[in-house]
């Protein structure tokens, strides 16, 4: 039975875990992240999760370990942030590329150097091309709700899935959140049936060396070089899309709130000006465009949720009737601008008709508070700007 | 066990089938073949990047008959935790598990890791086979190099630092069962096997692996190359029990009826040793003496 509690993102992370009957959790404590293994672990020795907590000396390991377990038959759960999410870099090219559907909440934290504990998502940014699929929260119950989601869009394509938030604006904020009951959850998200089972019989070798070129095995059934299943993995997350709408939408019709859309619109409908965001910071950017409403601007916002694979049809659709937009992104592929402007204004080329002036913002990098004001502020000069024709070649950054 | 097992006592199923991409004469095939036996079907075995990985094979054929999955060069211990608590939480622990690491896998890159599964005590058998450097990317040093060798990046002067001596780390783990053992005495290797599947906990064996190409010795040699390192009590055979040294085989007759070689012998096969100092080789040897004495005096001689 669904009741509503008050809960933290870490919080609600740990409890979608417990919910999704995770059966292996290997995880090494991080600020923000620190209260998921340690609710987790909790729940472990108090019986209330059958599962095994392995707790390992690092991330490196979490992600081993998780990687194994998924292998061997159970649903593996891991989380991290910041530097431990780097620290895994090798071992999430692993997992994705052995097609495993393990699923990983990081609460999102810049990294160093220079140190900071706080808020941006640099971290997950920086694994965008590792094959993981990443949805990015923007509330407490999206955390809960997307982990659960995110087993069973994982489960069917096999690919692993980063569900990314806020670190403190969510990971330590409590906000109210629905929570499904065990059986309804049951009921969305089936026992985890590995793709290969163990049998002492018909021994295999997984993950060898592989070849570039296709080759035949010693009955001729030809099997793909390096290249080839890298294919495989591209051509499911290309196709993953489509998976992930038809699993967001079940989960509607079961609990209500519906992900079928990777996008979120807020006052879109007749705006001409439009953020687009993810994660916590749709929330200030929904604040300003109250603001710029008031000043007779119609402006909207688009979160992005599901961001790999990345939704650029709908974006495109989205947006091509716009006139400006703004992206406002805490994180930037140095050396150029942010990842997600990039990949907007590459949704755009090459096709003709209509298409919006894009501005990038880089705000909030290691918590740096984004004030309504700013982004007005950003809003305001971006307009002006689309208008005279001055669009400057390069990010801007807020608040530097 | 006890007594001498005798060759009809190994179960007849092989579990490396003829025909691998080793080179001829490599060590480790030898005492992997026994590790198999003694283990079963019902293995499950983890491999970083190594020579063992190419023994494995190329997609997609395998010369291996137990399943196998390949893991990060640094990832082995945290693969085979993986693997126990996944067997344990599906109910599935008549399984082994066997991590199956090298030299530069367990000394250098995959210590962090091992150190933790050993420290938790998770449910595995871990091999470190011992070719003393990074063989599978061409015989660079690792710190399981000894002093004296030369190797592709002590191309000049020969290395200069001791070999780390990784069975005290992995003593200060507090396990169940460590042993040294050897490719040169397959019979040592399947008993301590036998007796190592049936404890839990994580279970440490350091293997002495000669490698033919890495140590540059005619590829005939390796028996006698293993065997020089034991009867030379550089590579004693032992067992661990809780903190109980026990020496085993060869080794255990040299502690009760004396017979201990010099190591130049052994030294002046190898290639790898072509540049050693007189100094060094008797810096080698003493060392060699002082660490048999410690071993003898924990051992109770
Ligand atoms: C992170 C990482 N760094 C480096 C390598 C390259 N590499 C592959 S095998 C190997 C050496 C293996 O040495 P060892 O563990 O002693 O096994 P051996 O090849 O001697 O059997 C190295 C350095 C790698 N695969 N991964
Ligand atoms: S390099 Fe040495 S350890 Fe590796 S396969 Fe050849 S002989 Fe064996
Ligand atoms: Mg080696």
């Amino acid at each position: 039975m669904e009741q509503t509690l008050i809960l933290t993102g870490a919080q609600a992370a740990a409890e979608a875990a417990r919910l999704s009957r995770v059966q292996v959790v290997a995880a090494y404590p991080i600020t923000p992240q620190s209260k998921i293994p340690e609710t987790l672990s909790g729940y472990v020795e108090r019986g209330l999760l059958k599962a095994e907590f392995v707790r390992v000396e690092s991330e490196h390991s979490a992600m081993g370990v998780c990687i194994a377990a998924s292998i061997a038959g159970a649903r593996a759960f891991t989380a991290t942030a910041s530097n431990g999410l780097a620290y895994m870099h090798e071992q999430l090219h692993w997992a994705a590329g052995s097609r495993l559907p393990i699923v990983m909440p990081v609460a999102n934290r810049g990294v160093g150097a220079p140190w900071t504990i706080l808020n941006d998502c640099q971290d997950t940014i920086s694994q965008r091309d590792t094959g993981w699929m990443q949805f990015y929260c923007m509330n407490n119950q999206e955390v809960l709700d997307l982990v659960i989601v995110a087993f069973k869009a994982a489960e069917r394509l096999l690919i692993p899935c980063m569900v990314c938030f806020d670190g403190f604006l969510l990971s330590h904020t409590f906000m109210p959140v629905a929570m499904p009951g065990q059986q309804e959850v049951d009921s969305f998200l089936p026992p985890y049936v590995p793709f290969h089972t163990l049998d002492p019989e018909n021994p295999v070798n997984i993950n060898p060396v592989v070849l570039s070129d296709t080759v035949a095995d010693p009955d001729g059934v030809p099997s793909p070089g390096y290249m080839g299943f890298r294919y495989r993995l591209q051509k499911s997350l290309e196709d993953g899309l489509a998976v992930i709408r038809q699993t967001g939408r079940e989960f509607g019709e079961l609990f209500g709130r519906s992900y079928e859309d990777p996008l979120f619109h807020y006052q879109t409908e007749d705006a001409d000006f439009l953020f687009v965001a993810m994660g916590a910071i749709v929330g200030e950017a929904s604040e300003a465009v109250d603001a710029l409403r008031g000043q007779g601007v119609k402006a909207g916002v688009l979160g992005v949720r599901v961001y790999r694979p990345f939704p650029a049809a709908e974006l495109y659709q989205a947006l091509r009737q716009r006139r400006v937009v703004a992206v406002v992104e805490k994180a930037i592929s140095y050396g150029y601008e942010g990842a997600l402007a990039s990949e907007l204004k590459a949704a755009f080329y090459g096709k003709s008709g209509p298409a919006p002036v894009i501005f990038n913002y880089i705000a909030g990098l290691g918590g740096k508070d984004v004030a309504t004001a700013d982004l007005v502020q950003a809003a305001s000069e971006s307009i002006a700007a689309a208008k005279s024709g001055t669009v400057p070649d390069r990010a801007q950054w807020i608040g530097c | 066990m006890s007594g001498q097992s005798s060759i009809l006592d190994y179960p007849e199923q092989e579990f490396i089938l003829p025909g691998n991409r080793l080179c001829a004469g490599c060590g480790v095939t030898i005492a992997y073949r026994f590790i198999l036996k003694a283990l079963g079907k019902k293995t499950l075995i983890c491999v970083p990047a190594s020579c063992l990985t190419i023994l494995h094979g190329m997609y997609p054929k395998t010369p291996i008959m137990a399943t196998t999955v390949n893991n990060t060069f640094a990832g082995t211990a945290a693969a085979a935790s993986g693997f126990a608590a996944a067997l344990k939480a599906t109910g599935r622990e008549d399984w082994h598990v066997l991590a199956m690491a090298g030299d530069g896998g367990t000394f250098d890159m995959g210590i962090q890791g091992l150190s933790g599964a050993a420290e938790r005590g998770d449910n595995f058998i871990y091999v470190c086979y011992d070719n003393e450097a990074y063989m599978n990317t061409g015989t660079q040093r690792s710190s399981a190099t000894p002093a004296g060798a030369l190797t592709t990046t002590t191309p000049v002067r020969p290395k200069e630092q001791l070999k780390k001596d990784f069975m005290k780390i992995m003593d200060a783990h507090w396990l169940p069962y460590m042993a040294g053992i050897s490719s040169a005495y397959p019979a040592d290797v399947y008993k301590k096997f036998l007796k190592a599947r049936e404890i839990k906990g994580t279970r440490f064996f350091h293997l002495s692996a000669p490698c033919p190409t890495g140590w540059a010795y005619p590829t005939k040699d390796t028996v006698k190359i293993g065997r020089m390192m034991v009867e030379s009590c550089l590579f004693p055979l032992y067992e661990i029990e809780n903190g109980r040294l026990s020496l085993t085989g060869k080794s255990l007759s040299i502690a009760r009826s004396g017979g201990k070689k010099p190591i130049d012998e052994y030294l002046g096969l190898q290639g790898r040793f072509k540049k050693i100092t007189a100094e060094q080789a008797a810096a080698f040897q003493r060392h060699v003496d002082e660490q048999w004495e410690a071993l003898l005096a924990r051992a109770g001689f």
